[in-house]
């Protein structure tokens, strides 16, 4: 965990009295709802389709027990009771009241929590793995440098109101669980040759209309010029990028229409200039941020204790548990455990304010207090010791997060979609759900394995569609919702958009596309053990295609 | 439209001269970007205080030869929403060392001022008087800055060091 000093709090408090400000000259008149839309949007508060909306961050998607239980009074207080865990690893609330926006706002302070930055033009919340410390394939905890980012971007006075939203990930593992080809800017720490470690600084990914993976534009940049490189590019975005036009204002048709070798000496004249200056990062200070995180006080304990092993055997279900959705932690005898917000027929990444309440009391007993959430809109408890985890799993259980279909088809990323927002063309949430009801039987979708279903309600791509092993994307055809369907994407360190199979099939048979396409793969795949996406690259598209249109 | 500085409204001294106007006398004056390029030689020899208007779309590279005669450059915001002119700010302030008056025209608003001040703008030619009134009071609204920009105000996290050497804890 982050502690928050006297720093953070003021900041945060001061926050919350300028939004209470801003909130009274709205509905005062004062100001006219174009003049507050971007003040309120850079607090994370949207107008959606019934209600305000807010939003509200969870830096690089790390949480205290603490902060989950404020989350879930908030969701009692200000909301009908559940929050909706996002892509960007925030919450959001659904069904808030602008004249109730400041109070639940200052709740959440309480914390050290808030919306600043979550919407907007403006640097987004920075995300990152959410195994980020415990994961045995990282270097070092990428946190340390989201958090460094996260404050300097923090209320920015350069790069408030920027041409569009910009998005930063960093990663620090082999295994990139964090997309980083998909974002505006990710930073992936690697060790080289001469055995140094820094980043390779990839620019200009993102979903939406126009989908690009980012583009490295420098392949080792030293740990000291982090904030300074991301400065200049950040700059150069801000003068450069499009503001004619909405839908390519992203520093991706930047990067696209000047080209990554031009962005690039664009960003390093100007990255020369300053490199050397006040952000130059010396040890002392990255030192600051890292002492600033409090990491578990860890005991000494063996892997697989007996009684883990005995447990498996008795029980099936826990056995299953086991091994879908517990992880193996860089230390011997813990654990990291996914609980799953996708239950059958549940929406994607919801939880109520019970659920919330009892994961944090499992944190505090189980976890040190910690709890994570992964873009996949899963909670994660990343320290678990294995002689706990019997005990956790009936919990788990007894509050319906204990579903063990992580990473399988019915692990479906979505966004909101047309049930409560106004920019969405299509539903996501009912065909996800209609989905899980398709696949109930988890013996089928174990033997589908791994298999990612992202759904999108409309182009903006919230739901990651274009990187899913099916990607689902609502459209509006002449007034009826129609949904696009690609295969063979992924976001992982092989990262690729997925291609387009056919003409948009109507809402009612979704469903049966998707039971198509897996019954298609079973078909194809040429041992039991070879995945979706390998069969997918390995066939092409063709097959899935002609299976899925023979009967249409 | 009120023009604020050193936190009061003021009156203006500059007179705004439109693109073929003659040039008054002594009186100081705000060019146009382009009539300044095309006469530069000549209007930094005459007698009184010289500022530029520079749109938010073209380089402030092309004006480091002059900055040294120029008392005033004023940056345009056509929509708040447009931010271009802070970049624009801070590497006149920061990259070029422009120790004149920095003045924000357009669409400047209350809640824009504490990031305007931050990016080393000193003149505000605000557009509601409303928001004019209040200048101070908004700019003084956060006491605590993350990061290092034209102000000068010492960051949190140098704040955070320097008391860690110190012994104290912040």
């Amino acid at each position: 965990m982050y502690l928050y000093d006297a720093f953070d709090r003021t900041l945060v408090a001061e926050r919350v009295a300028e939004f209470r400000d801003q909130v009274a000259r709205r509905l005062s008149g004062e100001l006219t709802e174009e003049e507050f839309k971007p003040l309120r949007l850079m607090n994370g508060v949207y107008l959606q389709l019934h209600a305000y909306m807010l939003r509200t961050a969870i830096p690089y998607g790390t949480l205290s027990s603490a902060q989950l239980r404020m989350l879930a009074a908030v969701a009692r207080k200000y909301d009908r009771g559940y929050g909706h865990f996002t892509t960007r690893q925030n919450i959001q609330y659904h069904w808030i009241k602008l004249a109730e926006l400041p109070d639940a706002m200052a709740d959440l302070a309480s914390v050290g929590m808030h919306g600043m930055q979550t919407s907007g033009n403006c640097v987004r919340n920075i995300t990152t793995d959410q195994w980020a410390g415990v994961a045995p394939d990282e270097i070092e905890d990428p946190r340390i440098f989201a958090e460094l980012i996260r404050q300097h971007v923090t209320l920015h006075p350069e790069f408030s109101f920027m041409p569009r939203k910009f998005k930063i990930a960093v990663g620090t593992a082999t295994n990139d669980r964090a997309a980083l080809r998909i974002h505006d800017l990710a930073l992936r720490l690697y060790r080289n040759g001469a055995g140094e470690t820094g980043f390779e600084v990839m620019v200009g990914g993102g979903l939406g209309r126009t989908p690009f993976l980012a583009k490295t534009i420098k392949p080792f940049l030293q740990k000291r010029d982090v904030l300074s490189y991301v400065e200049a590019i950040l700059r150069t975005y801000n003068q450069f990028g499009r503001r004619d036009n909405i839908y390519k204002a992203r520093v991706k048709i930047l990067v696209h229409e000047l080209g990554p070798e031009a962005f690039a000496k664009e960003v390093d004249a100007e990255w020369r200039s300053i490199k050397d200056g006040n952000l130059a990062l010396d040890a002392a200070a990255v030192a600051e941020i890292a002492g600033r995180f409090r990491y578990p006080d860890y005991e000494k304990l063996d892997d697989n204790p007996r009684e883990l092993a005995a447990a498996r055997r008795a029980d099936r279900g826990f056995d299953a548990w086991m091994g879908n959705c517990v992880a193996n932690h860089k230390l011997p005898g813990y654990a990291i455990v996914t609980a799953s917000l996708k239950p059958e027929g549940g929406t994607p990444g919801d939880a109520t304010a019970t659920q919330m309440d009892a994961i944090a009391d499992l944190a505090d007993r189980t976890s040190f207090g910690e709890i994570r959430v992964g873009h996949e809109q899963n909670l994660v408890l990343p320290h678990v010791a294995q002689r706990d985890l019997v005990a956790l799993w009936r919990e788990l259980d007894a509050v319906g997060i204990a579903v063990p279909n992580v990473n399988l088809v019915s692990d479906i990323i979505s966004c909101p979609g047309l049930d409560y927002c106004s920019l969405a063309n299509a539903r996501s949430i009912p065909i996800a759900q209609e989905i899980t009801r398709r696949f109930h039987n988890l013996d089928l979708q174990r033997d589908l394995g791994r298999l990612h279903v992202n759904i999108s309600g409309c182009i903006n791509a919230c739901g990651h569609h274009h990187v899913g092993h099916i990607g689902i994307l609502g459209v509006d055809k002449n007034g009826e919702e129609f949904y696009q369907i690609t295969l063979g994407g992924k976001a992982d360190q092989n990262a690729t958009l997925g291609t387009l199979i056919g003409p948009a099939v109507p809402y009612a048979e979704v469903a049966d596309v998707v039971e198509d396409i897996a019954a298609a793969y079973l078909e194809l795949r040429q041992r039991p053990d070879e995945l979706f996406i390998d069969t997918v690259k390995r066939t092409g598209v063709e097959p899935f295609r002609e299976r899925v249109y023979a009967a249409r | 439209m009120p023009l604020v500085e050193s936190g009061r409204i003021v009156e203006d001294r500059y007179r705004r001269v439109v693109d073929d106007a003659p040039i008054p006398e002594r009186v100081p004056i705000i060019v146009p970007a382009s009539r300044f390029l095309a006469d530069a030689d000549e209007l930094i020899r005459r007698d009184g205080s010289l500022g530029v208007l520079w749109p938010n779309d073209r380089r402030v590279a092309e004006l480091a030869p002059w900055l040294g005669h120029l008392a005033l450059i004023a940056l345009d915001f056509p929509k708040f929403r447009d931010g271009r002119a802070y970049s624009q700010a801070r590497q006149l302030r920061e990259t070029y060392g422009f120790a004149g008056t920095l003045r924000a025209t357009g669409d400047v608003l209350r809640d824009q001022f504490h990031f305007l001040v931050r990016a080393g703008f000193d003149s505000f030619a605000v557009k509601k008087p409303a928001d004019a009134a209040v200048f101070a009071e908004s700019v003084a609204r956060y006491s605590v800055s993350y990061q290092p920009s034209a102000d000068g105000r010492v960051p949190a996290l140098r704040r955070r060091v320097r008391a860690a050497e110190s012994g104290k804890t912040v």
